[in-house]
């Protein structure tokens, strides 16, 4: 029974209206999007909806799509690209009407997948081929595919750091304060960005988990435990940018920062780090050629932590495709799925980490492979469970207004201590743990 | 537009028209046909039904729905959810820190003195012989058609450490370049002046209207009898316009409780200058409590509702008599 409509049908009703906008998905319960026999029989018209609303404008979307064609001539492709990606596909989940394939949102719950999305096979048979299957999958079968992988990591200016006189990585949070005092020291970069304003990139900093600590059961452990406990990843991770803030190594005024503006600036060398992703890379290698600055000159660095003398970066995936339960040419768009993130070359065209877990590195992290960085999957079997954590303790990890807050408290212009922050951070989680998923 | 003048003829009219209702009926011995009876009572509703249709839609329907997920634990999107009854209610108002945000409406309150000052005094030199007055109408009138996201974008820039103000500011000689919406009060200050700048132009013109409606005679009347500018603003505009005054001072009361995109733009409520509107978004899309966002917004309602009523009461709304 769908409670949502019969209780505001009820209330609607005394306005005069039933209401037609709060219908649910999940009217073809475990349907299946197979993937097709034969290429050249499938059809129809499929639309996707995509964040990458860049792509889509300057035709690399279509060109994706005509090189599909090839393979699959009757399957026609249409883009629809939205701007505020996560809002606006969460208002149309209210009907049936959310494309054929589409990014899986943040918003919807993992236990929740079966409802809205058709299942791509089981976990079992998907796994041995691709990677992180496990964060799209209920109950052994698997609901989204993601284009790409991805880490997270340090944005930096090789040559500036160079000037600064650090070549080496940093390998603990206060050797990498060292060297951004050094920058801050010789040179006329600002040593790091936090790009405050956009919001989002500080969001990033959530990603430390499993960096420090090396532990594929991070996620796990965020689920169970304190994050802000003493040598936890986060805290870890929050403690360094609280310290970059409060030793002034930031941007003189990070209320106006602006992400467009960051790129040609790093790629100049008047900025000299931010903490980003992997797929950010490409666009900093985009803006020095723009810029006319050597595009080798953007490197990329792990999280300043070692265990046993290497460092770990967490390998994760970035969206995932899913295919709309309610599409009528499930098999078509399960090709597009299939299609894209292995046979496109879009993670090789970002310089990010494919999905099949057979395929080398991808060139942006050569590096890591000559410094020996070991390459770590985290467990995501509680990622739901996290998140639940997350909305009903409004801490919000993977929004901006905690790390907004922490910047502004290690600048001043919000009263409190560090400790006490994070007190009260450890203090929500862990009332918000009590009351979830029981 | 003229405020002051149209409630006298509309009256007027009203007046003119019942006689003729309250006259004896016209001897009208045979009663309409059946149907033309009802076509003439139908004919009313069938002028209203776009508009009504539109508003029930469009405004009614969705307050129904908030007040109904209100009482909800539904998450914005999943097909599941429970009737919790007052339960978002009372998690609201055990939460006093929900309601810190309103010290921010401070700032935007009296922000909206200095903006009804200011475009009263715009309106009332405007509405004399200046010099080039309809090019400053329309350079006060012209914020106000600006999109506000498209405002907050460009005030971005404005406030940037080194940008528009510091430049500007440098060019008087004052050698400065700080960061203006660095701390919480000088970003509030700066985003209620924002504010200021958009909205004043909609407070002049309504102003400007009500002053033009005052007929011209009574400022000729008062220059014989000595009357200097301020004794003309003073005794003939001020009162003159008294409606639109409290007009306006109802709606910044309720948009310094209301305010949303300037802030929510520029800062997204960080360093201090959440409002009660960004806290509630923030609750619905950010951590998917969209019950509890409803339950917020229904609040807000209230609340304006209970000052607007409380307004009403103190100030009570007297009809205008000039002469």
């Amino acid at each position: 029974m769908n409670h949502r409509r019969t209780l505001t049908g009820t209330l609607v009703a005394a306005a005069l209206l039933a209401s037609g906008c709060t219908g649910g998905g999940g009217s073809s319960k475990g349907a299946d999007a197979k993937a097709p026999d034969d290429p050249s029989q499938v059809s129809g018209t499929i639309k996707v909806l995509t964040h990458r609303t860049d792509i889509v404008q300057d035709g690399t979307m279509k060109k994706y799509a005509d090189a599909f064609n090839k393979t699959y001539p009757k399957v026609k492709v249409e883009f629809e690209a939205l701007t505020d990606y996560e809002a606006e596909v969460k208002i149309r989940m209210n009907t049936e009407n959310y494309g054929d394939v589409l990014m899986i949102p943040a918003v919807i719950k993992k236990n929740d997948y079966p409802k809205f999305f058709a299942s791509l096979g089981t976990e079992k048979e998907l796994s041995e081929k691709y990677r992180f299957t496990d964060f799209t999958a209920v109950d052994g079968k698997v609901y989204g595919q993601t284009t790409n992988g991805g880490t997270p990591g340090f944005v930096y200016n090789k040559k500036v750091w160079a000037e600064a006189g650090v070549t080496d990585w940093p390998t603990t949070p206060d050797e990498f304060l060292t060297a951004l005092k050094a920058i801050r020291a010789k040179t006329d970069a600002v040593p790091y960005y936090t790009n405050f304003a956009a919001q989002w990139p500080l969001t990033s900093w959530t990603y430390v988990a499993g960096s420090v600590s090396c532990d594929t059961g991070a996620t796990t452990r965020l689920a169970e435990g304190d994050p802000w406990a003493e040598g936890e990843d986060l805290r870890v991770g929050d403690t360094l940018l609280h310290d970059i803030v409060r030793q002034d190594l930031i941007e003189k005024d990070p209320t106006t920062t602006n992400w467009e503006g960051s790129k040609p600036r790093l790629a100049k060398g008047e900025i000299a780090t931010a903490w980003l992703g992997s797929w950010a890379v490409l666009q900093f290698r985009q803006a020095a050629e723009k810029a006319g600055t050597n595009p080798d000159d953007i490197g990329f660095m792990p999280f300043p932590a070692q265990v046993d003398g290497t460092f770990c970066a967490v390998l994760s995936p970035d969206y995932s495709q899913a295919v709309n339960i309610n599409s009528d040419h499930k098999e078509a768009a399960r090709a597009w799925i299939d299609w894209f993130s292995t046979e496109s070359g879009y993670a090789d065209d970002n310089l990010l980490p494919s999905i099949l877990k057979d395929a080398p590195l991808p060139e942006a992290l050569k590096p890591y492979e000559e410094a020996g960085v070991k390459l770590i999957e985290l467990d995501d079997a509680k990622g739901g469970l996290v998140k639940e954590i997350d909305s009903a303790s409004e801490v919000g990890l993977y929004g901006p207004a905690y790390r907004q807050d922490l910047v502004d408290l290690a600048r001043g212009a919000k009263d409190g201590s560090l400790d006490d922050f994070l007190a009260d951070l450890s203090e929500r989680w862990t009332e918000a743990r009590k009351t979830v998923g029981s | 537009m003229p405020h002051t003048r149209t409630t006298a003829p509309s009256h007027a009219t009203e007046k003119a028209a019942r006689p003729s209702t309250a006259a004896p009926p016209p001897p009208t011995p045979r009663r309409a046909p059946r149907k033309v009876r009802l076509w003439r009572k139908l004919t009313p509703w069938l002028f209203l039904a776009a508009p009504l249709a539109l508003l029930i839609a469009f405004t009614y329907a969705p307050v129904a729905n908030m007040l109904a997920y209100s009482f909800t634990d539904w998450d914005g999107v999943s097909p599941e959810l429970k009737y919790t009854g007052a339960d978002n209610y009372i998690e609201i108002f055990t939460r006093p820190e929900l309601f810190q945000v309103f010290f921010v409406s401070g700032y935007y309150l009296a922000a909206s003195a200095v903006q009804i000052a200011a475009a009263l005094y715009f309106a009332t030199i405007l509405s004399f012989n200046v010099r080039f007055r309809n090019l400053f109408k329309g350079l006060l009138f012209f914020p106000y058609l600006i999109n506000g996201v498209a405002i907050g974008f460009v005030f971005l820039y404005f406030f940037q450490d080194g940008g528009t103000l510091d430049s500007v500011l440098a060019l008087f000689g004052h050698e400065s370049d700080r960061a203006w919406l660095g701390t919480s009060t000088s970003a509030n200050i700066s985003l209620a002046g924002v504010s200021v700048w958009r909205y004043m132009g909609l407070n002049f013109v309504l102003f400007l209207g009500a002053i033009q409606s005052i007929p011209g005679e009574l400022y000729e009347a008062a220059e014989l009898d000595g009357a200097n500018r301020w004794h003309q603003f003073r005794y003939i505009i001020a009162p003159g316009i008294r409606p639109v005054l409290s007009l306006s001072v109802i709606l910044s009361i309720s948009g310094s409780l209301s305010v949303f995109e300037i802030p929510y733009i520029m800062t997204g409520g960080a360093t201090g200058t959440e409002t009660f509107v960004i806290q509630t978004v923030k609750l619905a899309f950010q951590f998917n409590k969209t019950g509890l966002a409803s339950a917020a917004a229904v609040v807000l309602l209230l609340i304006i509702l209970a000052v607007t009523w409380l307004q009403r009461r103190l100030v009570p709304d007297d009809r205008v008599d000039l002469v």
